[in-house]
């Protein structure tokens, strides 16, 4: 075991920062101002494009793909290196370089390959994902949204059906889209996996208005669009092994984040206590924040094991939903505490104060993160039936044509 | 960057349970408390043919020299199956007491005796309710006055390192200033002592302010010795609500239970992650060790909160029997839960060391 870089990954991260701290700081967001959601997806092709240009865009991507083809390590040693800027990285960059490109590569064809990877590394495309359904979530198998061949003799697809919780799909280029091409099967062996332009006549996008206020959720209503039978991806039928790629990726880039626990316990040093000490010399707060903190630092050396385990050749399969799974309770039990130590003024603090409001909403946002990219409930059965070999849970609609399902 | 122990490490692990599952059947530790025995001596014996007891010991001092994080994986193998030997009294506390603040000549006496298991010492800090470290012992002029209790395994103990305010001390057990009295321990496979000490002759160490170095390296272990412990837990669940039917079905696939091990399962991989760091730290980077260590203390009293609990829990009703094998782990878990101070004492050294934390409290 060993903590420290090797000499190798020594240079790697040198390498990293000096290029970062001559291109990245052009690129930061101001800190605590809300730029234009454009803005922001704009400045985000701009830093991809740096990334490109420099050479560190796809680093774990095989090098005849366009990538660099290196290793889990070296990816997580720029990932910290690129952490320590403000960047405008989202949704917008994340989709198209962790989800689309995973599936294009694995199961596209050459010419989708050529045509796709590259500008994607570039900025030039972005991407939205168009998987969850109002009735296909969790269960996303149960999609609703359907694909059935023009009459024309194109060979075209005639999309009709509503997707919903697909991140600034008003703003992306194109989309993931997975959809029904034959109901007479059981579920999952129905769909079949599309690429589409966001541009394509009968999509059109609404906004959700959320809890917290901002809208970077869209749902999506797709009425009679057509999609040559080019952006397939993957065979007919296959659409389910295409989305297992694309959520693999989804787990294990999740979790990689700042602290979360630190600043909530500089937010209780800076709350009095009414008894000359402030919130931090509270022995029940003292406890439930060096529990936090405990657990976050061993959820991010969990994290660290696991990756060792990628570097290897070994699928750490559905343990990295353990980390998701201890992130999400974790944010949102201490950023609670938080609230709490400050007393009402947690509620609505001095408008000089920027910390309280970015609490708040990081409070909101944190039920985002108990439900999106696999909910606490269904990491949980997965960790039980995957992980300890419990069994599977009873599915009422296996083997059964979708069709004939209620 | 390489977060997995090594090939030596994973045999030594492999090596240990190997031992250990041969040599401390369940039924073993039944027949040892309804004999009220002091401890598991023929397997003490072994861990030392083994060189298991002078694992950390500096070669020089007749041990293997070998670090923390080796250490750490007997440990957590002796958590694994609630070993009844003094390994964390003796080795990991007063042998570790000795070569942090012991004198060459206290070195030479003590440690190759208790790498070869020939000595058992223990370590006595404690003073009745309240913190671990007491304040009320006296060393003057080579004379020990005060009581300390309670005291684990003090009664195959033949030295005792005590600690007297800020500084540690060694004190032979069989003297006619010392009075051991054995309390009812709730951990019935670690018994406790009361000690009395009445002006017996006492060694001071010259080593001066290494007790925090001592706490946060025996944190460390400790940690270790939770996890192998919460995983047993978790494991033993796992095969019982397999196993048992319910309603037509296996328990096993009843969503609470699946949900509910799938959170012991995870707290221990949060827990063990904290004891590997921890265990390199404790070598390797001695400034990220107090951080490190506190961390693993409190995850791993988590975890094994949960694996004790919730593993008796699963079993149901025949969880409550002796006949069962989740009370052994009930009981040893609050154990190691007070042991090296409780929650509340990691918890400031965590919030205190944290790096660009302003935890001290005011």
């Amino acid at each position: 075991m060993d903590f420290t870089d090797t000499p190798a990954e020594a240079a790697f991260r040198a390498e990293a920062r000096a290029w970062l701290a001559a291109h990245a700081p052009a690129h930061e967001l101001p800190v605590g101002i809300k730029i234009p959601d454009t803005e922001e997806a704009d400045r985000g092709r701009a830093w991809m494009r740096e990334l490109f240009d420099g050479g560190w865009a796809g680093l774990t991507f095989p090098k005849k793909l366009g990538g660099r083809g290196l290793s889990g390590i070296e990816a997580v040693i720029f990932a910290e290196e690129e952490g320590k800027y403000h960047l405008p990285k989202g949704p917008f960059t994340s989709i198209g370089t962790g989800m689309a490109l995973p599936v294009i590569a694995k199961h596209g064809t050459d010419e989708q390959r050529a045509r796709f990877i590259e500008p994607t590394l570039k900025g030039e495309v972005t991407w939205c994902q168009l998987f969850s359904e109002p009735a296909a979530g969790s269960d996303l198998a149960a999609l609703r949204t359907k694909a059935v061949r023009a009459d024309d003799g194109s060979g075209d697809w005639i999309v009709n059906g509503q997707k919903v919780w697909s991140s600034w799909a008003h703003l992306t280029d194109w989309g993931i889209l997975v959809v029904r091409t034959d109901p007479t099967v059981p579920k999952h062996k129905g769909l079949t996996f599309f690429i589409v332009d966001m541009k394509t006549p009968g999509i059109e996008t609404r906004p959700i208005r959320q809890i917290s206020g901002m809208s970077e959720f869209n749902e999506t209503f797709l009425t009679d669009v057509r999609i040559p039978d080019a952006n397939r991806i993957g065979a007919e039928g296959e659409g389910w092994a295409c989305c297992m790629t694309v959520l693999m990726g989804e787990r294990l880039g999740s979790g990689a984040h700042r602290s979360g626990i630190e600043p909530l316990i500089d937010f209780a040093a800076s709350t009095p206590d009414g008894r000359g000490a402030t919130m931090l010399d509270d022995r029940s707060v003292r406890l439930a924040l060096a529990e936090a903190l405990a657990d976050e630092r061993g959820a991010g050396h969990f994290q660290a094991r696991l990756r060792t385990m990628v570097s290897k050749g070994e699928n750490p399969g559905a343990l990295a939903g353990m980390v998701k799974l201890s992130y999400a309770g974790r944010q949102q039990r201490a950023l609670g505490l938080a609230m709490e130590l400050r007393g009402l003024d947690a509620i609505a603090a001095d408008p000089t104060d920027s910390f309280t409001p970015d609490l708040q909403y990081d409070y909101i946002y944190s039920t985002v993160m108990r439900i999106a990219g696999g909910a606490d409930e269904v990491l949980r059965n997965q960790i039980a039936e995957r992980v300890l070999g419990m069994p599977g849970e009873v599915r009422m609609d296996k083997d059964v044509p979708f069709e004939q399902l209620k | 960057m390489d977060f997995d122990l090594s090939d030596e490490q994973k045999m030594l692990a492999e090596q240990a349970r190997g031992l250990l599952a041969e040599r401390t059947p369940y039924d073993n530790l039944r027949k040892l408390i309804d004999a009220g025995a002091e401890w598991d001596e023929p397997l003490w014996r072994e861990l030392a043919e083994m060189g298991f007891l002078g694992a950390n010991v500096p070669e020089a001092f007749g041990g293997l020299g070998m670090g923390e994080l080796d250490l750490g994986v007997i440990q957590q193998e002796l958590g694994r199956v609630n070993a009844a030997v003094p390994f964390f009294s003796s080795i990991v506390l007063a042998a570790d007491a000795i070569r942090l603040a012991g004198s060459e000549a206290q070195k030479a006496e003590w440690l190759p005796k208790l790498a070869s298991g020939e000595v058992v010492a223990c370590f006595a800090s404690a003073e009745g309710p309240g913190p671990l470290l007491g304040q009320g012992a006296k060393l003057d002029g080579g004379r020990l006055t005060g009581a300390k209790h309670p005291v684990a395994d003090a009664g195959v103990a033949s030295l005792a390192v005590v600690q007297v305010g800020d500084g540690l001390a060694l004190v032979k057990l069989d003297q006619a200033g010392v009075t051991r009295t054995r309390l009812d321990s709730f951990d019935q496979l670690r018994p406790h002592y009361r000690l009395d000490f009445g002006g017996a002759e006492a060694e001071a160490m010259p080593g001066r302010g290494v007790l925090e170095l001592l706490l946060d390296r025996a944190a460390v272990q400790a940690a270790f010795e939770a996890v192998g412990a919460s995983e047993a837990c978790l494991e033993m669940g796992l095969a019982y609500v397999k196993e048992r039917q319910m309603f037509g079905r296996p328990l096993a696939g009843y969503q609470a239970i699946k949900h509910k091990l799938a959170d012991m399962a995870v707290a221990n991989e949060v827990a063990k992650s904290n004891a590997y760091f921890a265990g390199w730290a404790a070598e390797a980077s001695p400034d990220d060790l107090p951080a490190a260590a506190a961390a693993a203390r409190l995850s791993a009293i988590r975890a094994f909160e949960l694996g004790a609990r919730e593993n008796l829990q699963v079993h149901g009703g025949i969880g409550y029997t002796f006949e069962a094998n989740c009370h052994f782990y009930y009981r040893r878990e609050r154990l190691l839960a007070v042991n090296l101070g409780n929650r509340g004492y990691w918890a400031d050294r965590l919030l205190e060391a944290q790096p660009g934390s302003q935890g001290k409290a005011a």
